[in-house]
Order: structure tokens, then sequence, then C-alpha cells
């Protein structure tokens, strides 16, 4: 096997090439078998058979986008913890400390968020 | 205006002011249609929902897509041959139907039932009513996604509609119950297997409770869900164990006692809440009961006929026939003519599976009623829907749905 | 250069059909399982056992008319599967399936690669499927689809936190961020008994991750009558469907990975070929459980989900990765 840090990802790349090959048959395929019968009926959106009031893609309220935020935030000080998990082995104490003062900044964010209502879910 | 194939009518939200909030017409909540296509919706029920995002803003029952024209069919029958019709309305619990109608009939007529028809009744209603609970429990579990218990309880519901094949000939539209009676004495068999059956079911009724009440996530989707006061439920007339989930003592078999109801011993069961979880504890606790009632009925069957010997209401026994030439026309003019109840009216109400199940008959004198009309509990029910549903999300819909019990059947009529 | 890509290929293409297969019987494991499970019988008509059932369905769904919904997003609605797929079947690239061995004379790993930082790869590549799942519901513009969709999202990221610091307890663990290598560390002892919580945190946030009972609102047929899936029919359907029981197995074999040892158990360095029998076995064990989950529970409400992961599952991860790390940095 050649060296280089790089190469090792070449596998992956042949590995979304079969994937996409699998899915393009999969995609293609029934283009060429299946029947194709359109009506106007059979092409509206499925609503429990009832013809859909008003199109879906509308305003969604703003929770949503909220508890999005929220992860965003967390998610990012998460990743922060990998390169740190690697190294508490060697850097000990000083690791500990490091992050316990970073973990006690993200729980203050976290209490405030909670104190907040981000987390309920209103009914 | 008739619609042609591939023609699509649309509606408008200008169309549907009337029905839904400032916001909808705004744009700021959105209009979703659960049913008549919708696998949650127990039959074909059409609820229009607003909602924003998952939270319930409204919802409007659209009813009449299983629409049979019982009642005015029951106009152009004589009195024996609307009992099949019966049937039909809540077809979970036909012995109910039969029941509730053929004791207008005698009430109309002043018919006496030998206690030997009466105690009978009493247990196949009852069994009716488990059969009937247990379809509710299994589609109501299966709503919340816990499904094997449906197929748990369809299995057990086999036993009963086994048992209904064996009287009747049927195991769903049975037909049984006659004016003045039953349609023939219960064959040889039959108490063995209710026995059998009595023997068996309390020990799965406990395994359906322990499989659902010991479950974390189904008290979490069940508790303080589709909550309805005492005083909001008997304001819109709900009746059944949906009115007994908030606490209410209101059960016909106890406040109008009917068919030898009087002479068994069984509680009525009561909620606090008035939850969804409540609902369902009822019933199960229904389902005890009416074990109770099968018990205590079947120890003590009395002999005796099975139909009264009114001939007035009655065909002649079969055997008369070959001897007697009164008997014969009497038979064809039974069956041809009917019978002739006095002109007046009548309202006559069972507990069914669903609650207060009534009927009124009114009658001109002649061999077919004048107007039948059918008090059916899934009907007033249903209108309490859209209280227990405000607020909540689109989740507690499903069960709340489940845990009202609605036959579409019975609804629409 | 061209004998690696050779290798690489051949073992993507090996690993693919694999999972093609694995994932058309594991359709017909679910549904006789569960029909064991309430009393029926479950597919039998097609082939012994029903065994030829997955083909029929494979065939019928080739011959479905494929049709797009009038006021659909066309290229998102038919990229949306692709993008659901195709991660999935990543997750697959560092799991080792057994230790090296020699198969026809040539020494290979029975891992397609072993990226120095797998443990981030997979965090990276199982968030991306969810894309997919949204998309595919925003595309639909139908109600039902959207909500799925919405659904998706946000039960994604209610778990995906907790996911993340239980695997960094891993991390701290094993002290590599390197899948074999993690594997290797538990040689002296299975994972789930040094790190039973984040054990138990990475299961319930795994089964949210592919969205299995009882989390599995995104297609809730009892609500949303099929989620993000409403409108598709034919194979689009089929590679939702597909991606979605891949997952099944992915999560297997992570679980496996991370917390039973891997490919690891008795006899394994004499008999390298015994470690995919273990590894098989292991996994095949937890999919059953995760079936018969599917069988008993009821389903969770949305909100409880999102309660679930941001005040009960995220601080107590939270605890046990600062517990670990202490543990760890005394120790060293």
């Amino acid at each position: 096997m050649p060296d280089g840090i790089l190469l090792e990802y070449v596998p992956i790349l042949t590995l979304i090439l079969v994937g996409l090959g699998i899915g393009g048959v999969a995609l293609i395929a029934p283009q060429l078998l299946a029947p194709k019968r359109p009506s106007r009926r059979k092409q509206l959106p499925y609503e429990s058979g009832m013809i859909p009031i008003g199109p879906a893609q509308r305003r969604f309220p703003v929770k949503f986008y909220l508890i999005a935020l929220l992860f965003i935030l967390f998610d990012i000080e998460i990743i922060f913890f990998y390169p740190w998990a690697l190294q508490v082995r060697s850097l000990k104490t000083l690791a500990l400390v490091e992050m316990g003062l970073f973990v006690l900044i993200l729980l203050i964010g976290y209490i405030y968020a909670w104190r907040k209502g981000a987390f309920e879910w209103e009914r | 205006m008739a619609i042609r194939e591939g023609e699509v009518q649309e509606f408008t939200l200008e169309q549907l002011k009337h029905l839904v909030s400032e916001r909808a017409l705004r744009g700021e909540t959105v209009l979703l249609n659960v049913g008549p296509q919708h696998p949650s919706t127990h039959g074909v029920l059409r609820l229009l929902v607003e909602l924003d995002g998952e939270t319930i803003v409204s919802v409007v029952p659209d009813i009449g897509y299983l629409h049979t024209g019982i009642e005015k069919h029951c106009e152009s029958k004589t009195y024996t041959k609307i009992i099949p019709l019966t049937d039909r309305i809540d077809y979970l619990s036909p012995m109910s139907n039969n029941l509730a109608y053929v004791m207008a009939v005698e009430k109309l007529m002043g018919v006496e039932v030998p206690l030997r028809a009466q105690y009978i009744r009493v247990i196949l209603t009852e069994l009716q009513r488990i059969a009937s609970h247990l379809v509710w429990l299994g589609t109501h579990a299966l709503d919340i996604a816990a499904m094997s218990v449906f197929l748990y309880c369809f299995r057990e519901r086999e036993l009963i509609l086994d048992i209904f094949e064996m009287v009747s000939g049927q195991r769903m539209m049975v037909s049984y119950f006659r004016v003045g009676g039953l349609w023939r004495d219960v064959p040889e068999g039959f108490e063995e297997a209710v026995r059998a059956f009595l023997k068996l079911m309390p020990a799965r009724i406990n395994e359906y409770e322990r499989l659902l009440k010991r479950n974390p996530l189904w008290l979490q989707r069940t508790k303080g869900v589709g909550v309805i006061s005492p005083e909001d439920a008997i304001a819109w007339g709900v009746t059944g164990p949906s009115l007994r989930g908030s606490g209410v003592n209101y059960d016909v078999r106890k406040a109008q006692p009917y068919s030898s109801y009087d002479h068994f011993e069984f509680d009525v069961p009561l909620g606090e809440n008035g939850d969804v979880y409540d609902r369902f504890m009822v019933r199960i606790e229904e389902m005890r009961q009416s074990l109770r009632i099968i018990d205590q009925a079947l120890r003590r069957l009395p002999r005796g006929p099975y139909i009264t010997p009114d001939r007035k209401v009655t065909p002649p026994p079969k055997e008369e026939l070959a001897w007697s030439m009164e008997a014969l026309i009497h038979h064809f003019k039974f069956w041809t003519e009917g019978f002739s109840p006095p002109p007046g009216e009548v309202y006559h109400a069972v507990e069914s599976p669903r609650g207060e199940f009534g009927v009124y008959i009114n009658s001109d004198g002649s061999p077919r009623p004048r107007r039948v009309h059918f008090r059916a509990p899934s009907f007033v029910n249903l209108q309490a829907l859209p209280i227990m549903a405000k607020g909540g999300l689109v989740a507690d819909l499903v069960a709340i749905i489940g845990s009202i019990d609605i036959v579409l059947g019975e609804i629409d009529r | 250069m061209a004998p690696f890509l050779v290798e690489a290929a051949i073992k993507s293409l090996i690993l693919v059909l694999l999972l093609l297969t694995g994932f058309a019987y594991l359709t017909l494991a679910e549904r006789k399982l569960i029909a064991d499970f309430q009393a029926r019988i479950g597919p039998n008509r097609a082939g012994p056992y029903g065994l030829l059932q997955p083909l029929a369905d494979a065939v019928k769904l080739f011959f479905k008319e494929d049709f797009i919904p009038e006021y659909a997003d066309r290229v998102l609605f038919v990229l949306a599967p692709l993008i659901t797929l195709i991660p999935t079947l990543l997750i697959f690239a560092v799991i080792p399936f057994g230790p090296e061995l020699t198969l026809f004379g040539y020494r290979t790993r029975l891992q397609l690669t072993d990226v120095h930082v797998g443990v981030l790869y997979i965090v990276a590549v199982t968030s991306i499927s969810v894309y997919g799942i949204t998309l595919a519901g925003w595309a639909s513009n139908n109600k039902y689809a959207l909500l799925g969709g919405i659904r998706a999202s946000a039960q994604m990221i209610s778990y995906e936190l907790a996911m993340g610091l239980a695997i960094v307890s891993v991390v701290l663990t094993t002290g590599t961020l390197q899948v074999s290598g993690i594997v290797e560390a538990q040689r002296n002892g299975w994972l789930i008994f040094l790190q039973p919580v984040a054990a138990v945190i990475f299961f319930i946030t795994g089964l949210a991750e592919i969205k299995r009972a009882p989390f599995d609102l995104v297609e809730a047929e009892q609500e949303l009558t099929a989620g993000y899936l409403t409108e598709y029919s034919s194979m689009k359907f089929a590679l939702f469907f597909m991606s979605e029981y891949v997952k099944m197995i992915g999560f297997g074999a992570l679980m496996t990975t991370f917390f039973l040892g891997g490919y690891l158990g008795p006899f394994v360095d004499l008999y390298p070929g015994l470690g995919v029998v273990y590894f098989t076995l292991k996994v095949g064990f937890l999919i059953f459980v995760l079936i018969w989950l599917r069988a008993t529970l009821p389903r969770i409400r949305y909100d409880q989900l999102m309660s679930l992961g941001w005040k009960v599952l995220l601080p107590l991860s939270l605890a046990n990765v600062m517990g670990t790390a202490v543990v760890v940095a005394l120790t060293a």
C-alpha cells in the first residue's frame, strides 16, 4: 500500500462511486421498466384522499430554528472534546483543569438556556 | 355538480373561513386534512386540522363518508326485517344494537320476554362489549405504535366471534335477537364455550394491562392527554366509557336497568382526570366487570322458553305448520305482512360498548315504522374531540381519537 | 497505485453487495420475527419459509410506476434518496469486520480503510443522511412529508449531542481515534463493562439516529401516514427503505465495534476467520434487539424525545465524560 495520509481516503471514494452506481441503477431502471400513466389526480400531493388546501411549504414556527441554533452551538463545542480526549493521558491534571473550566462555561450557557425555557416544547 | 374523472375540485381558504381561525387566513397556520384515507381515523372520518407547527389550533370533524341510509331504509321494512339492518349500524357491537332495537319494539307493543331469553341476551351483549373493547384496545395501542397488543386482542376476540357463530350462524352480523326473545335457543356446547372463555380471559386482560400500564412510554403518551372535564363531557352529551373516564357515574345498565341487569352485581369503573389514560383504564376494568356479569348470568341461567309465546310477534313453531292450517296461514301472514304495533312513539336506550345507544321508533299503526332514529353514541362523543384535542400535538390527536372509540358506521348510519 | 485502486474498488463492491443482501434478508427477518412476536406466521408464500420474498418485493418495486408529484421540487425529490443512501453506506468504510488475515495468499485487512481519525469520520458521516430525509420532506411539498422532515431534523439535533459525548467517552478510554485501535483496545475487556453509561446512551441515541421504534416519529404511519416517504414510490422508495435497513446494520456494527469488542472473541488470534463470525453474531443479536423493541414499545411523542435528549441524555453524557476523564488522567 502506498504511503500518504490522504490515500487512506481513496477507498471511501470508490465506495461513494459504487453507491452512486447502485443508486443510479435504482433510479433509472423504473424509468425503463415501469408503466407511466400520469393523471392530474394522481400527481396531487397525498393528503388523506383530500385535495390539499394551500401549499405545504409555509412559514414554520421559530421554535425549530431556536433549537437548531442551540444545537449548532453545543455541537461545535463537543467537537473540541475529541482532540482533548486523546491528550488527557499525557497532559493529565492540566487537561482536567482546562476542560473543567470549559465545561463550566458550557454549563452556564446550558443552565441559562434551560431557565429561559429553550427546551420546553410549548404545547 | 358531478365531478368527472381527472377533474379536480379545489377548495380555497375563502370557502372554509367559517371553520378556521384568522391566522389560517393570513397563512400563519397550516390546514391539514387527516382522513378520510388515514390509518388512524378508524374508518372514513375526515378531520380538518389547523396546525401551528405541530400544535393543534383547532379540529373540525367532517362526517358522512360512510353514509348508508339505514334509518331511511328502516321505513320500508317490516319490524322483524329491520333487525339485520341494526347489525350494520355499529358493526363492532351488533348484539347491543339488536338488543336496543328489539327492546324498543317490545316496549311499544308491551311484550313480555322470558327470563331465559333476557339472561342469554345479557350474556351475549356483555361478550359483545368485551369483543368491542378488544378491538378498541388493539387499535388504540396500534395508534400509539404498540403493535403487538393489536394481534393479541384479535386473537381473543376470535373466541367470542366463535361463540357468536355457534349461536347465530354468523360471526359479526348476528341478528340473533328477535322481538319477544331470541331466534332460537342456544345450542349445546354454548355454556362450555362461554365457561372456557371466562376461565381464560382474566389472565389475558391482566397481560394486556401489564404490557401497557407498566410501560413508561405508554404512560407518557396517555396521561394528561386529551383531558375533558366532567362538565364539558355532560354538556356535549358524551356517554359511555368516555364519560365515565371523567368521573361521571352514568351507566344505562345501572341508571335504567333493562333486560334483568338489576339481577346482577357489578361495579361501574370510573376515572378521575378524564384523560386518555383514564378512559383506557375504565375500559380495561369494564371488561373485567363484563366477565363478572357473564359469570353470574351463566350460573343462574334459568330453563324455559327462549321466546315469548305471544303469536302476535312470534311466528308459529315449525312443527305446527305440518298439521295446523291456521298456523300455516299465520306463518305466511307473519312473514309477508309482518305485525303492526299500536300507533305511538317509543325510545329505548341500552349501554352499548360506546355509550348510550338509543332507538326511537314512531309507529303509525302499520306494519312498517313511520320513522326510526338511532341515537348513536359515537356520533355524540365525536363532538367532544375538538375540545380534547385543542392545544395538543398531532401525535396526541391520534391517541385521543383512539380513546373515544368511534365507529364510523354508527356515526353516519 | 493501480493494484491499490483495484483492491479498493473490489472491496467496495463486495461490501455494497453484502450490504444489499443483508438489507434484503433483514426485511424478511424483521417480518418473520415480528410475526412470531405477534403470534402470526409472516410471509411464507414466496419460496420455502418465504425466503424468496425479498426478491419478489424487489421485482415488484422495479415495475411500479415511479411518479413525481406535481408541486414537488423535482431535482431535490430525485436527489434526496441518494443523499440518504450514500452516507449510510459510507459508515461501513471504516468498520473492521475481522482481524488481518491472509486470503488467497494475499495479506489483507477486513476493513475498507483504516482512517486515522475514523471516529470523527463516523460522527461526520452519520449526521449527513438526515439531510436527505429533511430534503425529501421539503421537496415533496406535502404536509405530512414536511412534518416528517422537520421532525427528522429536530430529532437529529436532540440526540446527536449526547451521542457525540458518548463516543468521546470511548475515545477517552481507548486513547485513539482509529477504529481498529478501539477494537484492539478491548482485548482486555469489552467497553460495555468499562463504560456502561456511555453504552446505554449510545444505544438510545443510536435508536433515535436510525429512527427505529420507539423513535420512529419521522415516518409514524399512524400520525403522518408515512412521513417523509408519503410521496415516494417505486425504487426511490426502495432506496430510502434500503438506507433505513442498512442503517440498522450500521448501528449494530458501530455498537459492536465501540462497546462489544468488535470482531474479538475466543481463539480469534489462532483462526482470524472466526472474527467475522463473532462480528456477525454480535451485530445479529443487536438487530434482533431492535426488532424486539419495535414489536413491543409504543412510540414516544416528539416533545418528549426532545426533552429526553436535552434534559436527560446531554447532562448525563457530559457527566460521564468528565468522570471518565478524571479516572483516565489520574490512572495514566
